[in-house]
């Protein structure tokens, strides 16, 4: 490999991770201040102009507390599982496509860190991991609560997996690439090219599905702070607690930026042709993925200052009874659809 | 045996939960643009109604001569027993016979029941609008006759709140024993 080549990757490598690290102290203040505004407050506005260093403020509260390793808790685990819960978080982002090709240098260079040939599996088994963390935190904490945590944990992640691995099966269908950047390339065009208006089912269930994954209201059973106190993350404290949290917050946003890749187009600008527009054009399509990314991040917060909680027997239940058959027939129609396609 | 009453059937539409969901989040996006209704305390102060019962204060009359005659019937009727009066004859010409030479409360045990207000014959003891008057020691909270006249010319004209500048209600409570 050239040397242009390898500093064009690490600058994306870094792009990438800085960018992510920026959303996360994004998304913390937005969430602090959304929650409130929609309490009737005004939320944190002291730290900073309008209260954005607020996030930086809390960072530096989580490195200087004393961070506390309890008595009898299996500690390589211990301290192990935040770090298995958020470096997958922050590895996911790594295939998603956030910006169409641009030339620099005389060079064509694809804004995504890397093209996997099996994108979508590379996603779905790193968050999967994700969960391990959850669930031998609980364990290895030692208390009835963090255990209760982690065992909801899977039983969450049997119950949404398989319905989000269907709803994506018919995307890949209709697309016929597990690669994310033809995913995104064939929802070029017009705004009715989006895989939304071709697929409206399946993107119900992979966004309820989603939900369940990053451990977000309605499906937070894993936390769920009114039952299990914290759930698993009641005995960290310091920087493994601000693990789980900046985990939470990488999930949120490679769960927003997947939904944007699957089901908007990814960066595409409907009806305008972005590679004609050059450097202007690499760029708006950068804006436009942030844009998307942006509204399904505030539809997070939006939902969890709206729903209740689901008991996670309920969770099982929807999961198993509802979105997995669901799911099923929308496969069914796809497929059928295609076959008939083919032979028309 | 037990029998099943139900109440509500849900419908198809209901059953959907699509359309309850965007009620909901409908109802969460209004309040997020609705005004807040936080006040930022110690930069705005909220402005409190007519007839809050805060900080004492004692009535003057039109030449200024305070309006209290020492009957003690504040005293009388205060559940606490929180105010203390020593009378004595006026020393001043033209108002009335008695005044109080002594006129201490004693805030911390105060209860702010009003009762003093609806038992003073004269309508000289009254209660302000003024909530804020937190201090570092107990000896503070003993507010005597000079003091409650001082509160008396800072609510007078207009709500203490709605004045807009810093009063230093330290000064008010004076310089008691």
């Amino acid at each position: 490999m050239d040397i242009l080549g390898f500093i064009i990757i690490c600058v994306k490598v870094l792009a990438v991770f800085a960018g992510t690290m920026l959303a996360i102290l994004a998304m913390i203040y937005a969430e602090r201040r959304v929650s409130a505004f929609m309490q009737g407050r005004i939320g944190p506005n002291r730290v900073g102009p309008k209260g954005l260093l607020q996030p930086l403020a809390d960072g530096i509260k989580f490195l200087t507390k004393e961070d506390i390793i309890p008595d009898g808790v299996d500690k390589p685990i211990f301290i192990l599982s935040p770090a298995i819960v958020l470096i997958p978080a922050l590895m996911t982002f790594a295939v998603i496509p956030f910006g169409s090709n641009i030339s620099l240098f005389g060079r064509n260079i694809s804004l995504q860190v890397a093209d996997v040939n099996v994108g979508i599996l590379y996603i779905l088994a790193l968050t999967s991991i994700g969960v391990y963390g959850i669930v031998l935190a609980g364990w290895s904490s030692n208390n009835k609560y963090s255990m209760l945590g982690g065992l909801r944990s899977a039983a969450q992640l049997i119950s949404y997996e398989l319905a989000m691995g269907l709803a994506i099966v018919s995307i890949i269908l209709l697309d016929g690439s597990l690669k994310l950047n033809d995913i995104v390339s064939s929802q070029q065009g017009s705004l009715f090219s989006w895989y939304i208006f071709k697929q409206p089912l399946a993107f119900l269930i992979f966004l309820i599905a989603t939900y369940a994954e990053t451990n977000r209201l309605p499906f937070d059973m894993a936390e769920a702070e009114q039952e299990l106190i914290g759930g698993y993350h009641t005995e960290y404290s310091s920087m493994k607690f601000a693990m789980f949290f900046m985990a939470e917050y990488a999930n949120m946003i490679t769960a927003a930026a997947l939904t944007v890749t699957l089901f908007f187009g990814g960066w595409d600008i409907p009806f305008v042709d972005e590679s004609s527009l050059g450097l202007v054009g690499g760029l708006l399509s950068i804006l436009s993925f942030i844009v998307k990314m942006g509204f399904f991040l505030f539809l997070f917060i939006w939902t969890r200052w709206t729903f209740p909680r689901f008991r996670y027997d309920q969770l099982m239940k929807l999961g198993w009874k509802v979105m997995l058959p669901l799911a099923l027939l929308n496969i069914f129609i796809t497929a059928g659809y295609l076959t008939v396609a083919a032979f028309v | 045996m037990g029998t099943i009453i139900k109440s509500y059937e849900p419908t198809f539409w209901d059953k959907l939960y699509f359309p309850a969901l965007i009620r909901g989040l409908l109802v969460t996006l209004k309040h997020f643009f609705r005004r807040k209704i936080t006040i930022q305390y110690p930069d705005e102060k909220y402005i409190p109604p007519e007839g809050y019962r805060g900080l004492h204060r004692l009535n003057k009359n039109q030449d200024g001569q305070m309006k209290c005659v020492a009957c003690e019937m504040c005293s009388a009727a205060c559940p606490v027993d929180c105010i203390h009066i020593v009378p004595g004859a006026t020393p001043w010409k033209g108002g009335k016979e008695r005044y109080p030479v002594r006129f201490d409360i004693d805030l911390l045990r105060c209860i702010f029941c009003g009762f003093c207000e609806m038992a003073c014959p004269e309508e000289a003891i009254e209660l302000t609008e003024i909530y804020d008057f937190s201090n570092y020691t107990r000896e503070s909270f003993m507010i005597d006759k000079e003091g409650l006249l001082g509160v008396y010319d800072l609510t007078k004209d207009q709500n203490f709140y709605s004045q807009g500048k810093k009063k230093n209600l330290q000064s008010l409570e004076s310089s008691n024993n």
